[in-house]
């Protein structure tokens, strides 16, 4: 018996987890449409619904309706489970991020995080390499010169920020002691990390904002010198999980961000979830923020960055945490 | 069921996806797809580690394998063949007799030696210095993390220091030839 309620638990936890980020990343694209448009002194979407509100409904019906196209040059199996690919990953990625301290429902124990795993943290840059895969391959199996440049671009910059992000995080790890989520976000309840790691946080969010390729790191679809790069062959439903993958990505980036440096669910007065949903919309809005003000990169300047100044200083910064830690 | 059964099916699936991937890796001819099921091999035996609780080398297995290193070894097909140059068919006609019967005979002795290994295949009775419930008390990472850096910390310099001299000599190469 105790079986079958663990399996409804999880399945319920799953549903409830999965349909809040789905509607969640529905309003951020929205969101992110009307942020831009302040920023760059327009409106933004506003024919549809008062402020726009159903504009994500409008697009999610049109590119449902939109006719599918596989390309005559491209590789048909990859070319479909491209898309695919970066949508599981995304998905898969909020799996063991936790959003609030155990509850007691019906006389259970219940712990707000789908899977409360020994080593949580890995597991996240285990999927977010693989959700990498589906821009590499779609771009690639279009068989289109500029999706390939995208494929090729996006590969490059993934294997060069991936590192820096591990060693970023380690900052946090040995503060925590531990590679359980939850574990960390319990070692800040008197202070938030991103006391004792200011620089860290900081390049964590430059290497954050290269892990999901966006301004000013959006190298696989530079749409004014790549015509969108790796999803320009990309159509209907397709296109759409693409769409919602990067977007599920932004938000499960941003919970990642609260998780290791902004306490996670931790805070006073209100509930446990309400805070960590409140601190994820921070760390979007600063996302959605810097894409407005600064902008693209050059490709060559992207991999000097990295390899020159983000991976030294990430280094550094844990050489310097691991001697603080040791002598204290 | 119980969890046993359940893993031993889970077991099965995992072991005849690694077999069928493997085989399907080394016989595809597009450069790219064999990489692709390679990524799926290495990710059938990530599943593997899991049911043997060893969720860090699992975890390890997909980011660094399944994730890093294939992905560079995509982004270089990708680089040397933009193309999508299918294999040369030189393989296949250069091949001479003798080559063909030693590399059967190959295949024979390693047929004989999996079977005599699967047929008396004993389980051991010693029980090593971390069984998996000493493991889960510690923590899986921690567990490794506490033999590489204290038994093994000899060869693990080592082996370190080899790879750095690999980086070393590649760029030297590289640099020579321009």
């Amino acid at each position: 018996m105790e079986l079958y309620y663990f399996i409804l638990e999880v399945v319920i936890k799953n549903l409830v987890v999965i349909s809040i980020l789905m509607l969640f990343v529905a309003y951020l694209t929205l969101a992110e449409r009307k942020f831009l448009g302040y920023l760059q002194v327009r409106l933004g979407p506003n024919r549809v619904g008062t402020w726009g509100l159903l504009q994500p409904i409008a697009d999610g019906i049109k590119s449902f309706v939109k006719e599918d196209i596989i390309p005559t040059n491209a590789d048909k199996p990859v070319y479909v489970i491209a898309p695919m690919i970066s949508f599981v990953a995304a998905l898969s990625m909020f799996a063991v991020i936790p959003f609030g301290e155990s509850v007691t429902l019906f006389g259970r124990e219940i712990k707000l995080v789908i899977a409360d795993v020994d080593i949580g943290i890995l597991y996240v840059f285990a999927m977010g390499t693989l959700g990498e895969y589906g821009i590499v391959l779609g771009g690639w199996s279009s068989g289109n010169k500029y999706a390939i440049l995208g494929a090729l671009r996006a590969a490059a910059q993934m294997i060069s920020y991936e590192v820096a992000l591990g060693l970023i995080v380690i900052g946090t790890i040995i503060l925590s002691g531990s590679l359980r989520l939850t574990e960390i976000v319990e070692a800040q309840r008197d202070v938030w990390f991103i006391v004792y790691q200011p620089f860290a946080f900081l390049l964590y969010i430059v290497a954050a904002l290269a892990e999901v390729n966006r301004t000013p790191f959006d190298m696989p679809e530079s749409e004014s010198e790549l015509a969108c790069g790796f999803n320009i062959e990309y159509s209907s439903m397709k296109f759409a999980l693409f769409m919602i993958a990067e977007y599920a990505h932004l938000v499960t980036v941003s919970a990642l961000t609260t998780t290791l440096f902004l306490g996670g669910w931790l805070g006073p007065v209100l509930p446990g979830p309400v805070w960590f949903i409140l601190k994820t919309c921070v760390m979007i809005f600063i996302f959605i923020w810097i894409r407005g003000t600064y902008p693209r990169m050059r490709y060559d300047h992207i991999m000097k960055f990295g390899w020159k100044f983000l991976f030294p200083a990430a280094l550094a910064n844990v050489v310097i945490t691991a001697f603080i830690v040791a002598l204290r | 069921m119980d969890a046993i059964g359940f893993k031993f099916i889970l077991f099965m699936i995992a072991a005849l996806v690694v077999i069928v991937s493997s085989v399907l890796m080394a016989t595809r001819k597009n450069p790219i797809h064999s990489a692709l099921w390679m990524i799926v091999t290495f990710f059938a035996m990530a599943i593997i580690y899991l049911l043997l609780n060893a969720q860090f080398i699992a975890v390890a297995q997909v980011m660094v394998y399944a994730g890093a290193i294939m992905m560079l070894i995509l982004f270089v097909i990708m680089m040397v063949n933009m193309d999508k140059g299918n294999r040369e068919e030189t393989t296949k006609a250069s091949w001479s007799l003798g080559k063909k019967m030693a590399a059967a005979l190959l295949m024979v002795i390693l047929l004989v030696e999996l079977l005599f290994g699967a047929l008396f295949y004993r389980m051991t009775a010693r029980v090593g210095d971390y069984p998996a419930d000493a493991v889960a008390a510690a923590g899986n990472a921690k567990t490794v993390g506490a033999l590489l850096y204290g038994q093994y910390l000899f060869p693990f310099e080592v082996a370190s220091i080899l790879l750095l001299i690999g980086i070393v000599g590649a760029v030297v190469i590289a640099k020579r030839n321009k």
